[in-house]
């Protein structure tokens, strides 16, 4: 069984007006088939937690750790990350010049498991996952993202989720800016992998609206950089009647 | 048809309009004094390192046969012809000095005949130029309904100006290559000259990928009805290198058709490219469909692409008429972006150039010199 863990993590980002402290010591552990909700207001770190998993340069861990199955994740260069089994949906996907998804997915599984897919079942699996989500098969000749929508972006983030397979996905605010058709689309697309693989899921949302279709095993709330508050999912309802106000009043005292 | 926001694209503005003189009237002349001395500032070599190379606008140019080793096939003659031979001068006559001055030196030129319908491919290369400045003359000749595919390639050390006259004869289907694959310190300048008789067509494809200067201007005569260019180009510039492309197109007949598509990638510090496209609509060519368009794909800082589309129309009856230019550039997001996916950083280059520069290759119809290319490409991307 895999595990994900999360100890003790501080993260600073470089900005214009010097060093920010944005993680104070985040200690998070997923096992392999748990939903965990991560939600929080903005600028309490929530996406610096789904970058720093996956190891964008911008963010500096300055203490902490990352384990997948005990192995020292920060160690591990960002593609080294992806092949070791971790997958970021990304709340902006850029656009890649050049690159159609086919190429693009076809690239990255077979960079993902050491070999090119065989191509008959692979194509077979590409076909079923675009049409599951609601893709036209004329996607696959387009560019990676390029002129895509807000919600035909996120919906090839989840088409590579259900293709590549990993162990753990960080959903980062996947939900935000879809409409509800497309987040009953990417809602059922993310259980389909879940139900499929069995992975662990780390979702980010800023709202709970998205939790009425993806159940969380467990909800944690981030504030100022810390987790303030976990429970079941009942923290959820509470967040979606309350707001957050209850955790950012103390803060402003 | 491939629009500007494509590949993530910056779309150029126009600005202000400046009117350019019209190229039909530009001066031209066999005769290297007929110009004057290269300065820098003429609209021809603005964006040219014109000191780089003033032994080739300037100076004495060695005029005797190159060194070329040529690829047998059937339908293809290769010989040097004198400067009498009434096909020198037939598809047009330099613009500038650089041009005339070889124009005025050489002395045989090499003459490729193609003839038969039958399909063939002949390879020509140059290799072995040396250091002496030199001039070239080179013809191109598809007799009428012939097919065949011309490459033409540049290995080695060169200093070399010269001039390449291209005939393609009523209904002939021909392929030019000009495949630039010089050593680091070589000086190219090269001027073709295109001259489509009735329904024919040409495809005319420029590669630039080694030298410390290049520079290849097309010019292409759609002078006869029903007559049709394909020009497509491809360069990949190097710290330090300048790749330059001036490309004409003028629609003079009826139902002329023409679609230019120049890309490039840069990569390194002073990597420099220079793509000019005019395309001149005639009063005499009715129903002209013309578009032509550059793409410029920057992969590092410290690197600069012009790219000046101008198109003049003189007649009001055409079919379509249409320009594009972009530069855009792989960053870190990008790399970021396919490295999360498992894809090891050189990989992700390599995917993004290639997958940017193969549309151009896979037109070159040709599949060992597709490979080739594909290989070539590659180990650009290897070599900074």
């Amino acid at each position: 069984m895999s595990v994900l863990e999360i100890k003790n993590l501080h993260v600073n980002v470089e900005t214009d007006q010097g060093t920010r402290e944005i993680l104070r010591g985040v200690d998070l552990v997923i096992n392999e088939g748990e939903i965990h909700a991560v939600m929080g207001p903005n600028g309490s770190g929530k996406s610096t937690l789904a970058y720093t998993i996956a190891g964008h340069p911008k963010y500096h861990v300055v203490q902490g750790e990352i384990l997948l199955d005990g192995e020292n994740v920060l160690a591990m260069s960002v593609d080294a990350r992806a092949r070791a089994g971790l997958f970021l949906a990304m709340q902006y996907p850029v656009e890649i010049p050049g690159v159609t998804i086919t190429n693009f997915l076809r690239t990255a599984k077979t960079a993902i498991d050491g070999e090119a897919p065989a191509i008959r079942g692979w194509v077979k699996d590409v076909r079923e996952s675009m049409s599951a989500l609601k893709m036209d098969s004329a996607f696959a000749e387009r560019n990676v993202n390029e002129g895509f929508s807000g919600g035909e972006k996120k919906r090839n983030e989840i088409l590579q989720l259900e293709l590549l397979k990993p162990k753990f996905a960080v959903l980062d605010e996947t939900d935000s800016g879809l409409d509800v058709d497309a987040l009953k689309i990417v809602s059922e697309g993310v259980n389909r992998a879940k139900a499929n693989t069995g992975l662990g899921i780390l979702l980010i949302t800023h709202y709970t609206r998205i939790l009425r279709y993806i159940t969380p095993d467990f909800v944690h709330v981030f504030v100022a950089g810390r987790i303030a508050e976990q429970g079941g999912p009942e923290l959820a309802d509470r967040l979606e009647d309350e707001g957050y106000d209850r955790y950012l009043e103390p803060a402003a005292k | 048809m491939p629009t500007a926001e494509q590949h993530g694209f910056r779309p150029h503005t126009d600005g202000p309009i400046v009117p350019v003189q019209t190229r039909s009237e530009r001066f031209r002349s066999v005769n290297v004094d007929d110009f004057a001395q290269v300065t820098g500032r003429e609209h021809e070599w603005k964006l040219s390192p014109v000191a780089t190379f003033a032994d080739l606008t300037g100076g004495e140019l060695d005029g005797s046969r190159l060194e070329i080793e040529t690829s047998d096939a059937a339908g293809v003659e290769v010989s040097w012809i004198g400067r009498g031979d009434a096909r020198i001068g037939r598809a047009g006559i330099p613009e500038e000095r650089a041009a005339a001055n070889a124009w005025s030196s050489f002395d045989e030129a090499l003459l490729i005949a193609v003839s038969g319908e039958d399909e063939k491919v002949v390879a020509v290369t140059r290799s072995g130029l040396g250091a002496t400045p030199r001039a070239a003359h080179t013809i191109i000749e598809a007799a009428p309904n012939s097919r065949g595919l011309v490459v033409l390639r540049g290995i080695g050390d060169a200093r070399l100006s010269e001039n390449v006259e291209i005939i393609v004869g009523e209904g002939a289907l021909l392929t030019v290559v000009a495949l630039q694959e010089w050593n680091d310190d070589a000086v190219h300048l090269a001027s073709h000259f295109a001259r489509l008789d009735r329904d024919a067509f040409l495809k005319h494809i420029v590669v630039s990928l080694g030298g410390k200067v290049v520079r290849v201007n097309p010019s292409t005569h759609l002078a006869e009805q029903g007559s049709d260019i394909e020009a497509l180009g491809l360069y990949f510039a190097d710290a330090g290198q300048h790749l330059e492309q001036q490309v004409f197109v003028h629609h003079d007949a009826p139902h002329t058709r023409s679609r230019v598509t120049y890309k490039g990638a840069l990569q390194g510090q002073g990597a420099r490219t220079v793509w000019i496209g005019d395309v001149l609509i005639g009063n005499a060519a009715v129903g002209t469909d013309s578009y032509e368009q550059n793409r410029n794909l920057v992969l590092t800082d410290g690197t600069r692409a012009d790219s000046v589309p101008n198109l003049e129309i003189e007649t009001g009856d055409i079919a379509g008429a249409g320009h594009a230019s972009a530069t855009g550039r792989f960053d870190d997001e990008q790399l970021f972006y396919l490295m999360a996916r498992g894809i090891r950083e050189d990989e992700a280059r390599r995917l993004v150039v290639r997958g940017f520069l193969l549309e151009i290759v896979q037109k070159i119809g040709s599949p060992d010199l597709e490979e080739r290319l594909t290989a070539a490409i590659e180990a650009e991307l290897l070599g900074s």
